[in-house]
């Protein structure tokens, strides 16, 4: 009842100078929709880059043909040139929570149809890959373990490629030269956008692993192997295994290197965390700076209310208020000011960022967390700043407070 | 024992810079409950000290207090502030009121601080009721710049009232006002004061003190004098003559 009557005495103050009140706010408002905006703003990039690291597909292991040491000269990666497609079905053969594999061969080419032609990246993998990466086809079907052993001269396209060579659309049955190998199309792939490392993921075009390596490029070691584990449970114990049976394979000493390296999602996925984690704390310095800066002003305008009020503040103790009930009114007053600022600012981040995500069509995601933390961060800028003039006024002496001029 | 106020050889000295200023000194004084004494002295008589000392706004130096067999020379702000709460009703010669608030909730104003919380409606009766004893309840809702000097005054004794004092303390409550609303706030204190309601009144014009019972005079931090007064003036009286002289002065012009 009485915390009612308090509100009642700060609602009033607070409209008796609206313009100062407002212009108070501001400080908090500009303060807590920055940050609001920003976080909405990285976290919609955030969840963009979550969404693009889990289309690599779910629980997927990389593993990479390593580097060698001859002569004392490291290559880098990519270049040991020991991993085998028989490595790669050893993987799936010997390991029993490995679902399935795609040897991987990869090379830029130069593509043609008809007239056109168009510079891409041929990906040589296995009938599984696009299970692994959930990869789903617009139109046709993915070639088959058949295709594979008969290094059949089938391609799957991704969307740009598909747009490049066939302006007209119809892209299924047609024939594709690659390096001046016709390859039949079975398959158009649907479009999968940019990865978050900024590349088109859609710019490609699929064959059959042997078929990229025989006809086209006369490999016979692949670049690397996509392996799926059951479940993400079994992901370490995958990798360990995987680490183990190559090793063997390759007939690496005890002591020496791998030749090979392993990348998980959750690798990747901790990059990109440690880059926005390095962001929040930034972000997270601006808005401690808006919010002192706001708190200032909240305080700067208390001192002054209460130099206003001393004659009001003397009228209170006449009558009975404690000290006490000073120092919650006044405090009340800052803490409400901050926390409408507060609100405001959290309606203001919002809209603008929603308004920012619908031009530049970027997400924002507000979260529930930053809204109350921001709430309660409000809270408690108007309770530090406001103590020390709410605990000035509570100490006036009566006497003086009621000659005040 | 029925007195409201005792004073037992209380000294007041304020510490101001190098030199101290004996404001009060060696002041018993015993007042009755349902008595009406005015304060007199001219200004550094220390009549406002005693003023502030008996409001329990500030603490005798020495000397014992005794407000309605409460020792209060030894409480702490806050107990002060309790005690004026409860035992007494302020009258400023400024008024004092809050401004941009009405009449209403300006009376309402010392039951906020009453530390057994009163009901809010209970608020509003209690403070319509502490208007109608003033004849303003027709202005509650009226702020304070849309009353007179006069009703605001009235307000301020409505807001004295409320909590139901031992006794209200007035401060040259007729400072700011002309001879006839002065009267006037003089005829409100004199029908308290005879439903017994105890009355003491800073003054230092002699006119306004004739209309109280008992005068004190203060001279230099000391009482000089303490009497009853022989010729009282009666407000209603006083009014009824000024309006005679009104009318007198409007036939002859």
């Amino acid at each position: 009842m009485k915390i009612f009557a308090i509100l009642r005495v700060a609602v009033r103050a607070m409209r008796r100078n609206k313009m100062r009140t407002i212009l108070t706010m501001l400080g908090m408002i500009i303060g807590v929709g920055a940050v609001i905006a920003t976080v909405s703003l990285g976290d919609g990039a955030k969840s963009q880059v979550e969404a693009q690291i889990a289309s690599m597909g779910q629980n997927v292991i990389q593993v990479f043909a390593g580097s060698f040491t001859r002569g004392g000269v490291r290559s880098g990666w990519n270049n040991a040139g020991t991993l085998t497609v028989e490595d790669a079905l050893a993987i799936e053969r010997e390991i029993p929570d490995v679902t399935v594999i795609s040897p991987e061969y990869r090379n830029g080419t130069l593509v043609a149809a008809g007239n056109q032609n168009w510079s891409t990246t041929i990906m040589g993998e296995g009938p599984d890959y696009l299970d692994i990466r959930q990869w789903p086809l617009e139109e046709g079907a993915m070639f088959t373990p058949m295709d594979v052993r008969a290094a059949s001269k089938v391609a799957v396209v991704g969307k740009t490629v598909a747009d490049q060579l066939f302006p007209d659309g119809n892209v299924i049955g047609h024939v594709i030269r690659i390096k001046n190998v016709p390859f039949v199309v079975v398959g158009e792939l649907a479009p999968k956008g940019f990865s978050f490392m900024g590349s088109d993921q859609d710019d490609t075009v699929i064959v059959p692993y042997s078929s990229a390596m025989k006809r086209l490029f006369g490999a016979t070691n692949i670049r690397g192997i996509m392996v799926q584990a059951k479940d993400e449970k079994s992901m370490a114990e995958v990798q360990d295994e995987i680490t183990d049976l190559l090793r063997e394979r390759h007939k690496i000493a005890p002591g020496h290197d791998d030749d090979f390296m392993l990348r998980t999602q959750d690798d990747i996925r901790q990059i990109a965390d440690s880059a926005s984690a390095t962001m929040r704390i930034l972000l997270a310095g601006v808005a401690c700076v808006s919010l002192i800066v706001g708190g200032i002003g909240i305080m700067n305008i208390m001192l002054v209310s209460v130099t206003e009020r001393t004659r009001e503040i003397g009228i209170r103790m006449a009558v009975g208020a404690h000290g006490w009930d000073i120092l919650l009114q006044f405090l009340t007053e800052a803490v409400a000011l901050s926390l409408v600022g507060g609100f405001l600012g959290i309606l203001l981040g919002a809209g603008s960022s929603k308004l920012f995500a619908y031009w530049k069509d970027w997400p924002a995601l507000t979260s529930p967390f930053w809204v109350m933390g921001a709430f309660v961060f409000s809270a408690l800028v108007g309770i530090f700043f406001g103590f020390y003039p709410a605990w000035k006024a509570s100490k006036l002496d009566p006497i003086d407070a009621l000659r005040y001029e | 024992m029925n007195a409201i106020i005792e004073l037992d050889h209380v000294h007041k000295v304020y510490h101001t810079g190098e030199v101290d200023v004996h404001a009060v000194r060696d002041v018993s004084m015993t007042i009755q409950r349902g008595e009406f004494v005015a304060i007199m002295g001219a200004s550094g008589s220390g009549k406002s000290t005693m003023m502030n000392t008996l409001g329990c706004l500030d603490r005798p130096t020495q000397g014992r207090y005794l407000l309605d067999g409460i020792d209060v020379s030894q409480l702490d702000r806050d107990q002060l502030a309790t005690i004026r709460n409860e035992k007494i009703g302020f009258v400023f010669q400024g008024f004092n009121l809050l401004s941009r608030t009405s009449a209403l909730e300006n009376v309402e104003l010392p039951m906020m601080y009453v530390r057994k919380s009163v009901g809010r409606r209970d608020q509003r009766e209690r403070a319509m009721h502490a208007l109608e004893m003033v004849g303003l309840a027709d202005r509650a809702g009226h702020h304070p710049n849309q009353l007179s000097g006069g009703q605001q005054q009235r307000v301020a004794i409505a807001r004295a009232l409320v909590n139901q004092p031992a006794m209200l303390l007035a401060d040259e409550p007729t400072g700011n006002l002309d001879t006839q609303t002065s009267i006037e706030i003089m005829g409100v204190f004199q029908k308290l004061n005879d439903q017994g309601i105890t009355i003491i009144m800073v003054t230092h014009e002699l006119d306004i003190a004739s209309y109280t019972k008992r005068n004190v005079i203060m001279r230099d931090g000391r009482i000089v004098s303490d009497l009853p007064v022989a010729k009282r003036s009666i407000a209603t009286e006083e009014l009824r003559k000024l309006r005679e002289a009104h009318e007198a002065v409007q036939l002859v012009s």
